[in-house]
């Protein structure tokens, strides 16, 4: 009987026949954790008294709380610091991005398993790596062991036919999909992505995808890794990283869901939950204050393109401030040289450093009482943006820049 | 056996309802971290919650974030078992990580304030309030066996190593 991506990876990394419900140890090729959930990390890791596995395939992110904004978590910044020099595992500093994208960017490989104590660490099923969140506990047992234990999901395959329209991207498709089955519609399964739209579809756009797998519950999100996933590792410079993967044809997957994307249209998840979506259009009126272009959703110099193609030569609403979040250091002098950034702040926008931004409710955007934002990141739960009194909408970048424009939500085709 | 009384809470209970970002900056600061546990979902349950009690969630409770601060502020609280119709599967596995156990059962037959008496052993929770006799699902032999020792750290203190 044919196997999953998911069936295929974990069986290859535990030596063994993985099949969905099996518990199985797997190695792992990639550990990390970031700022907020590091510091629990590091403590629980020298509670146990193990040392790391491997050092050159652990990653420490400075990402969260970048530059810090408190004494705090300057401190737990600096444990994080003082961790990387004892023990030689990696450092990535506040400046350098958002961990999923560095993960993408340098790190993370097809056939690979990785976690990372960050929820949005099935980013890097997009390239074909079995890529999944867990807590401080379960990643401090992979820095010190190099392998944890896994439950092989289910795998939902996610057909996609027909081609993605003018204004109408990746993030859409996801937000869909998560309004069709529900915020806990693929609790602990995999969803495998497969179809013609799915071939034509960036790494950028994978990405964006697989970073919203977990909002639907998912433990994992996989594309297969094809002459795309080849090509952008070639352009990170890792060419020899590169190996083809794909589920075998006769499979076994546990339901079937199609979906058209020529039919799809601008969408748009409401307050506060990820699977209350409608159209752009059927909200248009809808009053915004903000509007946050970036983070590990939607912060890559193609969403960036995007946004930009939308914003160069006009202004932001005077009613709403604009925040541009560049999801890497990389992303950022890729937006500078191509012009990007001077359209944005000409167009009355704010740049924030490589980083998280004002995703979670940290700093660099919090929301006023009653305020409502339009953000390309991933979660619109109460309290998210750090006021439960304020309301969060979540659309693609096309859709935020055309709202930026008019101070509403606005379908970008009004616009394009 | 497990006593106390039941908190109740509705769906998708979210980690930023139990212990929101905004105070991301307090967790390297657990005893003041844990002033805020489910804060964004009922701003009194710090100060009613007592030692034993269960928190009762509904559909996909602990959505979002990988936080382990997440159960375990909850834990801090003295919470001795969360029960839910369904629970998010990161937090699954961080509960169990920390030693706090999540059945999963109907929830709609308990009210908020009932008296519960649970079995971890024959897998059987007394509504005492109703009457009302529920079973639960089983846990995995793995995470029963992380549980049996107070949580994943402990069990590879002692262990050296993860069995299956």
């Amino acid at each position: 009987m044919g196997k999953t991506l998911a069936e295929k990876i974990l069986s290859e990394k535990s030596g063994g026949d993985a099949k969905a419900g099996d518990i199985v140890i797997a190695k792992v090729d990639l550990a990390f954790v970031q700022d907020t959930t590091g510091p629990l990390t590091v403590r629980q890791f020298q509670t146990s008294g193990m040392s790391l596995a491997n050092p050159e395939r652990t990653v420490l992110f400075i990402d969260h709380a970048a530059p810090s904004p408190n004494a705090n978590l300057s401190n737990d910044h600096i444990l994080l610091r003082d961790f990387s020099r004892q023990s030689g595992c990696i450092l990535s500093e506040a400046g350098d991005g958002v961990c999923h994208q560095i993960v993408s960017e340098a790190y993370a490989r097809p056939g690979d398993v990785v976690v990372g104590a960050d929820s949005h660490t099935v980013t890097a099923g997009g390239l074909g790596a079995f890529a999944t969140g867990m807590g401080s506990s379960d990643v401090a047992v992979a820095f010190g062991l190099g392998r944890n234990w896994f439950r092989v999901p289910e795998t939902f395959k996610i057909n996609v036919s027909g081609e993605l329209q003018d204004g109408v991207s990746a993030k859409d498709l996801i937000l869909h999909l998560i309004g069709k089955i529900g915020a806990d519609g693929a609790t602990y399964k995999s969803l495998e992505f497969h179809g013609e739209a799915i071939k034509n579809i960036s790494m950028s756009g994978r990405f964006t995808i697989t970073n919203m797998a977990v909002e639907a519950g998912a433990k994992v999100g996989l594309f297969p890794s094809d002459d795309k996933t080849k090509t952008y590792l070639e352009n990170e410079g890792r060419g020899d990283d590169y190996r083809p993967l794909a589920a075998d044809k006769d499979a076994v997957y546990e339901k079937t869901i199609e979906i058209n994307a020529s039919e799809l249209e601008p969408t748009v998840s409401r307050p506060h939950t990820v699977d209350n979506t409608a159209l752009a259009k059927e909200l248009k009126g809808t009053k915004i204050q903000q509007v946050v272009i970036g983070t590990c959703t939607n912060g890559r110099l193609e969403d960036l393109e995007l946004a930009a193609g939308i914003l160069k030569d006009k202004k932001s609403a005077g009613n709403v401030r604009l925040i541009i979040a560049p999801a890497s250091r990389r992303v950022l002098l890729d937006a500078i040289s191509a012009g990007y950034i001077a359209e944005f702040v000409e167009a009355g926008a704010i740049i924030l450093p490589p980083g998280c931004g004002p995703c979670l409710g940290l700093h660099q955007g919090a929301l006023g009482d009653g305020e409502a934002c339009l953000s390309t990141a991933n979660r619109n739960f109460e309290g998210r943006m750090g006021n439960p009194k304020s309301f969060i909408y979540l659309a693609s970048p096309a859709t935020a820049a055309a709202s930026a424009l008019t101070g509403e939500i606005t379908d970008p085709r009004e616009v394009i | 056996m497990l006593q106390g009384k039941a908190h109740k809470f509705g769906d998708s209970i979210s980690t930023d309802h139990i212990i929101p970002g905004r105070y991301a900056h307090l967790r390297s600061n657990l005893p003041e971290l844990a002033r805020h546990v489910l804060e964004d979902a009922d701003v009194n349950f710090v100060n009613k919650v007592k030692e034993g009690d269960f928190v009762v969630g509904g559909n996909n409770f602990g959505l979002g974030s990988s936080r382990e601060h997440a159960p375990l502020v909850i834990k801090m609280a003295g919470v001795s078992a969360i029960l839910a119709k369904s629970v998010a599967r990161i937090f699954f596995r961080n509960a169990i990580n920390l030693g706090l156990p999540v059945l999963i059962c109907d929830t709609d037959k308990i009210n908020d304030g009932d008296e519960l008496e649970i079995d971890l052993a024959t897998g059987t929770i007394k509504d005492i309030t109703n009457g009302c006799e529920l079973t639960f699902g089983k846990i995995p032999d793995v995470m029963l066996a992380i549980l049996d020792e107070g949580g994943l750290i402990p069990y590879i203190q002692k262990h050296g190593d993860i069995k299956i």
